[in-house]
């Protein structure tokens, strides 16, 4: 088989096909932000549009709500999305990193009964993986979850948990065997209600004072058996499994950076093309053909039945940095407008900034690149 | 859609790399810079015999080409073995000459390209050609027209010793009054983005394997953070340039080419300066190997087009691959 970057009639039908859609469905006017309680809201409704023609998750079997659309067809839906200028996706933690996990690990029963709602939004789904003396360094996270007549009583702390201010469910490792000899060891992966009696769901303000994430108290939370993915103890393994396989080129398709960049150069254009942001602008447009390109090879390669593994460390750093620089790039050419927070560019700038931080620091992603990428030895962190 | 390289292009990069690597191409290059050419055309013959020159050279003039995607595949090879010679300028006198309206210099000189037999060097977007005191098919391009150079001026030093530099004299043959130039250009920021990538990933290999063995403070100092964070970026930008080379020698559009080209080069010299600051004052030595790949990444950064003049290229285009919005 060659090399080719031509798409196959039938996913040329596809993109056309969503195309067609979101030219009919995407809300002319941006809807309020995600991050405060109307904007989620507009966004949970969004999310039901979208489901209600099985656009929200393409790639999920049909069962769940989706298309079965090959890796292909997501990258292209992402193009289409994004380009069209649609909103922000609610959902992304549990669409994800959860739902991935629940293919991979979970029983046909959990598939069945979480799967539907994160389709449409009506369950949104927060991440609680960080506590506050276990970021960088998760293995050594000091939640319990001890266990209880039908199931486990959860306590302690969680934070930086995305979406938990308006989300209704969250989902992360918490530790069932304190004695295990090493910290990775004993962790369990749960599923939990943010309404459930015991929980306390303190907002965090971000930079720009949204409440984008919040600090989760839990005392004695009850969760039941069937919220439990995999074995317990094996929270660890699965939390990771799929941490670097396709959903690694999942987490930010490259249709973002594309739309991002074309955004960017119609302003620079707008702006009278200056010569002072040229090489800046160029390295957008070029930055997000390198992305769309690096995650075409990946696909294929996963297509092919290779794993992606310590690959999307590169990805990470890369896009994450990346997209810094074309906010940054916007900002400047906005000139004294670029510190006003009610222009188009103020939010995305404030979100992007988050991006070298979440989803593992880039100097964790560093450190994976030079240790099982370039084989360098171990070291103190 | 399948953006992998096939089976048999695979094979011909590992080839060419076990060939490579055989061949002791650093004593090679340091023969090349003192202008000792014998062993260097002696590679250039052992070149042409695993058809890298036919590949630019259309099979109507006795070549394989035009096949662009394994230009890219050969060219990193010899950037990863600091290959000398007038490489690059082959390749794009292939295409030039391929172009023109009158096929009787094409018919006359391709072949000859192609089998090795001959060398060409072209003096078009700077004032000198490299490699002209050993170049047969010396090209010039001017205003006037494409000439047949008929020989050059003094030899002038490259910061990369291997690069020869010459005025070429002008007068000549005059091979056309008005060539069509843009497949020449387009071949040329191609075939040096595939060889400042190959430079990039010899220079990242090379401090790897440095970095590991030299000790200091009881350690391998490729265990200090500092260190495997800089040779991860390293890494990064190397791996983001090879998806863009590989996507422009399949589109072949200019803004694609361009992208690719300011891409590699720089993703190579950030590398270079990233392998000598790992290195310390070793790398810092003309006697020492990583030299002749540190001094090619600066050379190759403005052969062909300068960053600068990538990007411009970049935001002309209408879109990076031409026939879709993105």
């Amino acid at each position: 088989m060659t090399v080719d970057l031509t798409h196959a009639p039938a996913d040329e039908a596809f993109r056309a096909e969503a195309r067609a859609w979101l030219h009919a469905h995407v809300p002319p006017d941006p809807l309020p932000s995600l991050e405060t309680e109307d904007g989620f809201a507009a966004h949970r409704a969004w999310e039901a549009e979208l489901a209600a023609d099985r656009w929200s998750v393409v790639n999920w079997p049909a069962p769940y709500g989706g298309r079965d659309a090959t890796l292909v067809r997501w990258l292209l839906f992402e193009e289409e999305y994004y380009a069209a200028g649609a909103p922000g996706r609610v959902n992304q933690n549990g669409i994800s990193l959860l739902a991935p996990t629940l293919f991979d690990h979970g029983t046909e029963e959990q598939r069945a009964r979480v799967l539907p709602p994160m389709a449409t939004g009506e369950v949104v789904w927060a991440q609680a993986w960080s506590e506050p003396e276990a970021g960088s360094d998760l293995a050594s996270l000091k939640s319990r979850a001890r266990r209880a007549a039908g199931g486990w009583l959860l306590s302690g702390q969680k934070t930086w948990s995305s979406r938990a201010a308006f989300a209704d469910r969250a989902f992360g490792l918490f530790r069932t065997d304190p004695d295990a000899p090493k910290p990775h060891q004993g962790l369990t992966y749960l599923m939990f209600d943010l309404h459930a009696p015991g929980v306390t769901v303190r907002p965090i303000a971000r930079l720009d004072g949204k409440p984008a994430f919040a600090e989760l108290f839990l005392d004695e939370v009850f969760v039941p058996d069937e919220d439990v993915i995999g074995e317990p103890g094996q929270g660890w393994r699965i939390a990771m499994s799929t941490a670097g396989n396709e959903r690694g080129l999942m987490l930010r398709s490259p249709g973002r950076f594309l739309a991002s960049a074309d955004r960017l150069h119609r302003l620079w254009q707008a702006q009278g093309s200056p010569q002072s942001t040229k090489n800046r602008v160029a390295d957008a447009l070029i930055g997000a053909r390198a992305y769309q390109l690096f995650t075409f090879a990946a696909a294929s390669r996963f297509l092919d039945g290779e794993s992606i593994g310590p690959e999307s460390s590169l990805n990470k750093v890369f896009w994450s940095e990346y997209d810094i620089a074309l906010h940054e790039t916007a900002l400047d050419l906005l000139g004294a407008e670029g510190e006003l927070t009610d222009t188009d560019w103020s939010e995305r700038y404030v979100f992007s900034l988050a991006g070298p931080i979440y989803a593992g620091t880039n100097e964790i992603q560093r450190d994976i690149i030079a240790e099982r990428l370039l084989g360098l030895p171990k070291g103190r962190r | 859609m399948r953006f992998l390289l096939d089976a048999e292009q695979r094979a011909f990069a590992d080839s060419l790399h076990m060939m490579l690597t055989a061949a002791d191409t650093p004593s090679v290059v340091r023969d090349w810079s003192r202008g000792e050419h014998a062993s260097g055309r002696a590679l250039w013959s052992r070149i042409a015999e695993v058809g890298v020159f036919a590949l630019a050279v259309p099979e109507a003039h006795e070549g394989l080409g035009p096949r662009p995607v394994e230009l890219a595949v050969a060219f990193l090879e010899l950037g990863r073995h600091a290959v000398p010679g007038p490489l690059v300028e082959t390749v794009s006198a292939a295409a030039l000459l391929a172009d023109l309206p009158d096929l009787g210099p094409a018919k006359r000189l391709l072949p000859a390209l192609a089998t090795g037999e001959a060398m060409a060097t072209l003096a078009w977007t700077a004032p000198y050609a490299l490699d002209g005191d050993v170049a047969t098919t010396l090209l010039a391009l001017t205003p006037q027209g494409l000439h047949l150079s008929p020989g050059h001026g003094p030899v002038r030093a490259s910061l990369d010793p291997a690069r020869r530099l010459s005025p070429l004299h002008a007068g000549g043959e005059l091979l056309s009054p008005d060539p069509p130039t843009a497949r020449t250009l387009t071949y040329a920021r191609l075939t040096t983005a595939a060889q400042a990538l190959g430079v990039g990933l010899a220079l990242l290999d090379r401090t790897v394997a440095y970095v590991k063995q030299r000790t200091q403070f009881g350690a391998s100092i490729g265990s200090f953070q500092a260190v495997k964070h800089r040779l991860a970026d390293a890494k990064i930008a190397l791996e983001f340039a090879r998806p863009l080379l590989f996507g422009a020698a399949l589109t072949l559009a200019p803004a694609d080419v361009a992208a690719a080209k300011v891409t590699a080069c720089e993703a190579a010299y950030a590398t270079a300066r990233i392998a000598l600051q790992l290195h310390g004052a070793i790398g810092y030595t003309a006697e020492y190997d990583l030299s002749l790949w540190l001094t090619k990444a600066r050379a190759l950064r403005t052969a062909w087009g300068d960053p600068d003049v990538c990007r411009a290229e970049v935001l002309s285009g209408d879109r990076l691959n031409g026939d879709r919005r993105w």
